[in-house]
């Protein structure tokens, strides 16, 4: 028996997936958000998480991006066709996994004050060792194509408004040509056209084949991106606290 | 590439050191592998300054070890080292940035000498040689060629911080040891420091040891984070998991501590 072909594993795979909080300067407080969630996202879907505030959709991104720590369960990543489990890999092993495989779109932009927008959005190519000259040019495309004013680009996004710094914040997200991409609320600050240009460049890397699951509030733009809808299950142990 | 195919650059285990009755580091241990910045974070007295002083040889600790891996392979103890290896060794494959500038500056000489010194001290006599890579280094520093024969006390404290940084960085080499390398400065000052370290970090490879009390700082430049307090590291792992997910209650405390603006 040979081994499953890699490139018909899915790009992500969520195996019993639980993630509480303890707050230490609240009595010990105990709020369980995830618990035993399982799901898969295969190569060229985009899964719209679906579910009222605060039942967890940020968490479990943020879990599956290793940004927190899972209690229990298995976060499947599809690396260069090798499976790794980023609730135990070792952080050099995440980090490698989040410069080349696994992206992360927030809503809001944290970059170091004072840098150039180009830089920044560039930033993801030069750690995967592009030239910077050329990295500055995709950087160029990009936010030509999220019609970002270029008399913007060589000003550090801290002043911009917000519909702006989300466009950065996409630029940078999806300059880097992650296979698997996570996006929370991606439009959340744009107006109808710049809506409009996001959806295309997320219906865009559909059809190349990039994995996607995102949190969409706005239902025309989940209903113009997403593949399938997944409902959050709310989790047996969650109390009020919240 | 798995993290397990490479071994770490330098493992440091169980070092402990009192000073009177009061532990200043008990029992800390942890693993910097090649290209990787590791914060240590905690308020002051948590034992993070002296832990960076026992890897650099300026204080003896009571018990550990300080492995590190020269580039053929071998890995010695540093604290056994002699005299003489351990100053080479400072001198050429590691670096140590101080808070404070003048603490790692020959303010009688020039910004030039001050870079030239650690080229010397690994063998360079050329002088054009030397010159030339003391000005290549005043450009990558962002510090004007022009000042290349001015004294270092001409110089603002964000241009001594990025010349010591550049003295450190000229013999290439594999560890810098920083201790609150953006502390005394201004924070317009800090961000452009933060943005050039970043980029040297990630263009050179190089690993460095960061002690800050700084949450800011070390999540702009840490891949992994310590946090110390009472002498122990009481939580550690990916830098952004540690501040967004803290799990002890110390480091909860820390990260909820912190002014947002």
């Amino acid at each position: 028996m040979t081994s499953p072909d890699p490139v018909l594993l899915p790009m992500l795979r969520l195996v019993g997936l639980s993630k509480r909080f303890v707050l230490h300067a609240q009595g010990a407080v105990e709020l369980g958000v995830l618990d035993n969630l399982s799901l898969e996202v295969a190569r060229g879907e985009c899964v719209a998480l679906d579910g009222p505030s605060g039942i967890g959709k940020s968490t479990l991104l943020r879990t599956v991006y290793a940004n927190y720590k899972a209690d229990a369960g298995e976060i499947w990543v599809n690396h260069d066709g090798k499976p790794i489990d980023l609730a135990v890999a070792a952080p050099r092993d995440v980090l490698d996994v989040r410069r080349r495989t696994l992206g992360y779109i927030s809503q809001f932009l944290h970059v170091i004050p004072r840098v150039p927008t180009l830089k920044i959005v560039a930033e993801p190519l030069r750690r995967r060792g592009v030239a910077p000259s050329e990295a500055d040019d995709h950087a160029a495309a990009m936010l030509r194509r999220l019609g970002l004013p270029e008399a913007l680009w060589r000003l550090a996004p801290a002043t911009f408004s917000g519909g702006e710094q989300q466009r950065v914040n996409i630029a940078r997200g999806f300059i880097a040509g992650h296979a698997i991409l996570l996006l929370d609320e991606p439009t959340s600050a744009l107006d109808a056209e710049n809506r409009a240009r996001v959806v295309t460049l997320i219906r865009e890397a559909r059809e190349t084949g990039i994995a996607m699951l995102g949190i969409f509030h706005d239902q025309p733009v989940r209903e113009a991106v997403a593949t399938r809808v997944f409902a959050m299950p709310r989790a047996a142990s969650m109390g009020s606290a919240a | 590439m798995s993290a397990l195919a490479t071994p770490p650059l330098l493992e440091v285990d169980g070092l402990t050191k009192r000073f009177g009755a009061r532990r200043a580091l008990d029992d800390v241990s942890f693993a910097l592998w090649p290209g990787e910045v590791l914060a240590i974070v905690g308020e002051s007295g948590s034992g993070k300054t002296t832990l960076l002083n026992c890897i650099a040889g300026r204080v003896v600790p009571e018990a550990g070890r300080v492995l590190y891996r020269a580039p053929d392979g071998a890995a010695a103890d540093l604290l056994s080292l002699s005299e003489a290896e351990r100053r080479r060794l400072l001198r050429t494959d590691l670096g140590f940035v101080h808070q404070n500038p003048r603490d790692g500056l020959r303010l009688s000489v020039s910004a030039g000498a001050n870079i030239g010194e650690r080229l010397m001290a690994a063998g360079a006599r050329h002088y054009g040689d030397i010159r030339a890579r003391a000005l290549d280094w005043l450009q990558r520093v962002e510090i004007d060629p022009a000042r290349i024969d001015d004294m270092p006390g001409t110089f603002s404290g964000g241009m001594q911080q990025r010349l010591q940084i550049a003295r450190n960085l000229v013999s290439d080499p594999r560890l810098v040891l920083m201790d609150e390398p953006t502390g005394g400065l201004d924070v317009s000052v800090q961000a452009r420091l933060l943005d050039l370290l970043r980029d040297l970090v990630g263009e050179i490879g190089l690993s460095v040891v960061l002690v800050t009390h700084d949450l800011g700082v070390a999540r702009l430049l840490a891949h992994r984070l310590l946090v110390m307090q009472h002498g122990r590291v009481i939580e550690s792992g990916l830098t952004d998991q540690v501040l967004d997910d803290p799990h002890h209650a110390y480091t909860q405390l820390l990260v909820s501590s912190v002014l947002q603006l």
